[in-house]
């Protein structure tokens, strides 16, 4: 199956060869390659937003437009995809509407981000999202700027309206229906090898015959091994092109989110969940990283900071696990094993996660804190679950991230809950507990004194908000001037 | 010579609201940064050793496998340098590479050419080096314990301010940390050098300052400063970080393109270049205050010191303007402004927005809240009661302030932005709310504008028209965003009342615009506007001897052409005339600030040729369980003079007013135990993104301003003092904290205020009630 990364870009299709270094990164063949220089190069690491390109991609009979960063993108990835950079749009002289919004609105000062901002918001408009200011903080919270202080920006995002420019995606769903790959692809350079299965059941064989393989899903992790950590990857195993991982299953009583599902296409059925859910997923990276990030990758790494295992763990989440033919199903929190080591074997690979769906009546609570609202990683982490029986504590879940060199439940805390009535101060005792639940570290985010403190004021905070206390600094508006 | 009605009627471009003349270009991706020029054939790549150490000998530099690795075209250390191992800006105590002895965690130690950048970066990491560690100084506290100063401790006075104090009948003292802040200009460090004839080189650039990029490469090479051709046509920003620690990046490929005869390019990694570059000063201020019963200052002592890192570079400045703005817009009555400059093993902190005068501001307005609260008023009505032109006119540094506008402007804001009734709201807010209170505060700016090195206030311009009234604009400044090109062309257009499109604007270039100053302390449009109207005045003034020769008469510069008595005839018209009659179109414009000097060694005279004035109104709100916290609405004033350009004022404005948000509450820097920079990412270090952007955020330029001084039209600099409104965030913030205790005592708060620090802060005051 030794056959080219075949792509669109302009609309037009382009071919890398099967000796493609499969970790060259979309941002260096446009800049360096295909000499495409309007994509720049802010952090190479996925959170400034200067390189964001468009991808197009066939959703049943459309077409999505996702904002991603090319920084981070292998060129693999690009496999059967349609790519927009900012040259698509338009010249001076003949600028997209998208373009003229950002001019018009003064939208540009050094201009280094600006590329990036364009692509952002073009895809905002290509794929019909809302343009209203707050939609739009959330669908630029991935771009940084830091010469405009962001209005005139937002105010190009409001007067370039919802009204997407879809002339032309009949020709482009054609194209890409011609370049839908008819089976994976598989590419060798200098003794690396890179494959992307088109099934699970394929993904799996090749797991099992290369069981040291680095899996990849969005890449939004494993991209700064290679532009960060500089390694050589040497074989790579994508879910990319496994069609059947993409799933997200109603179960009834809980949802099945496949390895392939990126957070953007679980932030829908999640927030069906919770709305805490939304306002997590609303701040967990940029909506970039969001674009190709997968909920199931953010576990299998493992991270202790990652944002979506506390609230997966009080959810009472489970994580399926294959190898070869043979799975098995493990709560999640008990796949954290220690700082870096989780209980996955080699040729194995996380399949999915399974989530329970909240009892109606449950307390349910997701907190994050970190010194900047959006696209920050937590310095503390947490999910709480509380079921209630007239009045009484059934059960509790509490986990957390930022407290331990894993994601970890509460488990002192939990106790202190458990069959005691929902009071200030059976949540004190909780509270209270979790300084012999954790010995949090300090770091460059937060010092152990902090995550301490703020754990246990999250969880008190969980019990305020019961009894009515206020929701929190972002649902707060400015005092009337007059009253 | 009949008139051909072609000229199109014409508004003047000057005081309008034009877009910046790179905005097409900026957002079709097509405005070419330094990586983004083809790059030319036999390219080199250069990646740098750093130094893994804060302080030490080093024992062992063995770069045996990295010349043997593949892809390698040289290796660079001190022993390649035909010149002086020194790319100071001028105190001569700053090393390209470390030699013998490192000073810093990521001080480059050597560098490699290589074929590819990735190859080069393989090679490095071969190097072998060993070291033997020395005590490190790694924060201001131990620097000052270590008595670790880069020049002696500066003092400056009016009258006797601790007599003063000790008369008042009301006295506070207190003290601020105030962090400090990484550039984080989208663009990171690059350059490419490409060698032409005779040891000639064309150095492209990303610099603020490409006359001191020449002079630092000619004395590296022991070479004339004629031979090095330094040019930049923009920045993907700069904010004082390109001023002068963009300079070791182009000298390094201009060395490697100096041995190896191969164009060079260097272009730092995001990581490298937070580790490698300095930032702005973090401060360490005590303050003491005497004032009366209405908070009426008797006199003020301030106590500041400052991380300079390991060498000089800007320091020495820096911390003069802190000292300047010790005042911000207050007659202090006496003062006492004592500055240590301290030597530490980090990177050397340099230039940042401000240039030391944020952090000078920041403890006057802490007082002053303090002040207010222990007599129980309105921060506000103390600022009021002590600005200059209300409380007294001279500064501690013997200038008397002869503009302010701050009385009027925060009298004005207060106002529109309904400051005493929302005063009220706040205090009823937070009667009725334990957890999250609010804060709410109005502070003023007073920024002096002028180089304190007087004779950095001069700039030249170059303006050629050409025979079809086509003109070619170039002068010293260069882009870095702030619009500094379009203000300088606006001036050029009006001068001869052609349409701005007539108005090519060109890249810096140190072979056409000599000798010149950094564009910076905000006085790239003062400086560069007027060296190049003084350009258009040169050449108008030989048209104009021309047209009384020609045609018998003055004439006329209009929007519809030129008249000279009966006749009328297109700009372009006119000037081919003038050309067949052999006259020069083309001039070189000068230009130096009048009326300002400077004595340093008694810290007197007038630095400042004026100031500029600002006002902004914070309201905040804080999460008291967890110091969470959000700005919610944002009132500013700004006074620009008569404004060249709203448009590129109001974003100068608010993305400056942004940027300090950033400083004061987001963007924290981490060194850990080693001294190494343990925030040196945008995952780590945290700018503001657009959702941390004030939902209401009013903006206006002063309607009444205009500059007392003989500036270009009028107009007041813009570029750094809006950082400095962000202050009200902070006293807001302050004010929210101080709350938890009902106002009685002042809150331990330093800066930047995190969640962190604002949860240690209310916890702080809880415990002292």
């Amino acid at each position: 199956m030794a056959r080219p990364i075949r792509f669109l870009l302009d609309g037009e299709v382009r071919e890398l060869g099967p000796d493609t270094d499969p970790t060259l990164t979309v941002l260096n063949w446009l800049r360096y390659d295909a000499r495409r220089t309007g994509t720049k190069e802010g952090c190479a690491e996925g959170d400034c937003g200067a390189c964001t390109v468009v991808l197009g991609e066939l959703e049943g009979d459309r077409v999505r437009f996702r904002a991603v960063n090319a920084c981070i993108l292998f060129a693999p990835m690009l496999d059967g995809r349609a790519l927009f950079t900012v040259e698509s749009l338009g010249r001076e002289g003949a600028l997209h509407p998208v373009q003229q919004a950002m001019v018009d609105a003064h939208a540009s000062q050094c201009g280094f981000c600006t590329p990036g901002f364009v692509m952002s918001l073009y895809a905002a408009q290509r794929d019909g999202a809302a343009t209203d200011a707050a939609s739009l903080k959330d669908a630029l919270a991935g771009n940084l700027c830091r010469c405009t202080g962001y209005g005139p920006i937002l105010a190009a995002g409001e007067a370039m309206g919802g009204s997407p420019d879809t002339a032309d995606d009949a020709a482009l769903i054609a194209a890409l229906q011609a370049i839908r790959p008819a089976e994976g692809l598989a590419l060798a350079y200098k003794g690396r090898r890179f494959f992307a299965p088109r099934s699970a059941d394929e993904l799996a064989q090749v797991l099992v015959e290369h069981p040291e393989a680095t899996v990849l899903a969005g890449g939004t992790d494993v991209g700064l091994w290679v532009t960060k950590q500089h390694r050589e990857l040497a074989t790579v195993v994508s879910l990319n092109a496994a069609g059947d991982l993409r799933a997200i299953e109603d179960l009834g009583d809980r949802i099945r989110i496949g390895a392939g599902v990126r957070y953007a296409d679980a932030h829908a059925a999640l927030a069906a969940l919770h709305p805490e859910f939304d306002a997590l997923l609303r701040r967990l990276g940029g909506l970039q990283v969001r674009n190709l990030g997968t909920v199931c990758g953010n576990i299998a790494n493992g991270s202790p900071i990652g944002d979506m295992p506390p609230a997966l763990i009080a959810a009472g989440a489970t994580l399926v696990l294959r190898r070869g033919a043979a799975r098995r199903e493990l709560p999640l929190e008990t796949y954290f094993l220690a700082y870096g080591k989780q209980d996955r074997q080699p040729g194995e690979f996380v399949e999915a996660v399974v989530v329970q769906k909240p009892a109606a009546g449950r307390i349910v609570r997701i907190a994050k804190l970190s010194k900047r609202f959006d696209q920050d990683i937590s310095a503390v982490c947490m999910g709480l679950s509380v079921g209630l029986e007239a009045g009484r504590i059934t059960d509790a879940r509490i986990a957390f991230g930022g407290m331990a060199a894993t994601p970890k439940r509460a488990a002192q805390a939990e106790a202190a809950l458990a069959g005691r009535p929902w009071t200030r101060e059976t949540v004190e005792a909780a509270a209270e507990a979790l300084a012999r639940d954790f010995t949090p570290i300090t770091d460059m985010r937060a010092s152990a004194a902090y995550r301490l403190t703020a754990a246990q004021n999250l969880v008190r905070r969980a019990f305020l908000e019961t009894e009515g206390g206020p929701a929190g600094v972002r649902a707060l508006a400015p005092v009337a001037a007059h009253g | 010579m009949a008139d051909s009605g072609a000229v199109p009627a014409l508004k003047s471009a000057l005081h309008a609201p034009i877009g910046h003349d790179s905005a097409a270009r900026h957002v079709s991706g097509e405005a070419l940064y330094i990586d983004d020029i083809p790059e030319p054939p036999g390219l080199t790549h250069l990646f740098v050793g750093q130094s893994a150490q804060a302080h030490a000998r080093v024992t062992r530099l063995d770069l045996a496998a990295v010349r043997a690795a593949p892809g390698v075209v040289a290796v660079l250390t001190p022993a390649d340098i035909p010149g002086k191992n020194d790319i100071s800006p001028f105190a001569g105590d700053d090393p390209m590479f470390a030699d013998g002895e490192v000073s810093f965690v990521g001080q480059p130690l050597f560098c490699v050419v290589g074929e590819t950048l990735p190859k080069a970066r393989a090679a490095a990491a071969l190097a072998v080096v060993e070291y033997e560690d020395l005590p490190a100084l790694l924060d201001i506290a131990a620097a000052r314990a270590a008595e670790a100063h880069i020049e002696p401790t500066q003092v400056m006075r009016l009258g006797d301010a601790q007599a003063a104090i000790a008369a008042a009948p009301h006295r506070l003292a207190g003290r601020l940390g105030v962090g400090g802040q990484e550039h984080f200009y989208l663009e990171g460090q690059v350059a490419l050098v490409v060698p032409g004839e005779g040891g000639d080189l064309h150095v492209w650039t990303s610099t603020q300052h490409p006359t001191e990029t020449q002079h630092v490469l000619a004395r590296v090479l022991a070479c004339p400063d004629a031979a090095i051709t330094v040019e930049v046509r923009r920045m993907g920003g700069g904010f004082g970080g390109k001023e002068t620690q963009s300079v070791q990046w182009a000298a390094m490929a201009a060395l490697a393109a100096t041995k190896t005869r191969r164009p060079a390019k260097i272009r730092l990694d995001r990581d490298d270049d937070m580790a490698m570059t300095g930032k702005r000063h973090d401060f360490e201020i005590g303050w003491q205050l005497g004032f009366d019963d209405d908070g009426r200052l008797a006199g003020a002592a301030f106590d500041f010191a400052s991380r300079c890192g390991f060498s000089t570079d800007l320091s020495r400045a820096i911390n003069d303007r802190a000292m300047f703005h010790a005042d911000n817009a207050y007659a202090l009555q006496a003062a006492e402004i004592v500055s240590h400059r301290l030597m530490t093993h980090t990177v050397s902190n340099t230039a940042f927005r401000g240039f030391g005068g944020p952090q000078g501001m920041m403890a006057i307005e802490r007082a002053l809240d303090a002040a207010a609260w222990s007599l129980g008023k309105d921060p506000l009505d103390v600022r009021l009661a002590n600005l200059y032109g209300v409380a007294g006119d001279l500064t501690p540094y013997g200038q008397t302030v002869t503009d302010s506008v701050a009385h009027e402007l925060m009298s004005e804001l207060a106002q529109a932005c309904a400051y005493r009734a929302r005063r009220a709201a706040v205090q009823r807010w937070n009667a009725e709310n334990t957890q999250l209170k609010r804060g709410l505060a109005l502070t003023p700016v007073k920024f002096g504008i002028s180089f304190t090195t007087t004779h950095l206030n001069q700039a030249a311009a170059l303006v050629h028209v050409y025979t079809d009234g086509s003109i070619h604009l170039n002068h010293g400044g260069t882009e870095m965003g702030q619009g500094l090109n379009i203000k300088v062309a606006q001036v050029v257009a009006h001068a001869f009342q052609v349409p701005l499109a007539a108005v090519k604007i060109t890249s810096t270039r140190t072979d056409k615009a000599p000798n010149t100053s950094a564009t910076a302390a905000s006085s790239g449009s003062d400086l560069n506007g007027m060296a190049a109207l003084d350009a258009c005045e040169q050449i108008k003034a030989r048209l104009a001897a021309f047209a009384r020769e020609a045609y018998g008469g003055e004439p006329t510069f209009g929007v519809d052409g030129v008249r000279v008595g009966e006749r009328h005839m297109s700009f372009g018209a006119f000037v081919n005339e003038a050309y067949l009659a052999r006259v020069s179109l083309s001039a070189a414009g000068f230009y130096k600030t009048p009326d300002i000097h400077y004595d340093r060694e008694s810290h007197t005279g007038r630095p400042f040729y004026y100031f500029a004035y600002g006002a902004a109104c914070s309201e905040v709100v804080v999460d008291t369980l967890t110091g969470e916290n959000r700005v919610v609405r944002v009132d500013i004033l700004h006074d620009v003079g008569r404004s060249l350009n709203p448009a590129i004022d109001l974003g100068q404005i608010e993305g400056g007013f942004v940027q300090g948000m950033g400083w004061l509450t987001t963007e924290e820097l981490v060194f850990d135990a080693r001294g190494r920079l343990w925030t040196h990412a945008p995952s780590t270090y945290k700018i503001p993104t657009a959702g941390d952007r004030p939902d209401v955020f009013n903006i206006a330029i002063w309607g009444p301003g205009e500059n007392r001084e003989n500036t270009v039209h009028r107009s007041k600099a813009v570029g750094e003092p809006p950082l400095m409104l962000a202050i009200s965030v902070f006293s807001a913030l302050t004010d929210a904290v101080a709350s938890v205790g009902g106002h009685r005592v002042i809150p331990e708060l330093d800066a930047p205020a995190t969640p962190e620090r604002i949860l240690a802060a209310v916890s702080d005051v809880r415990s002292r009630l």
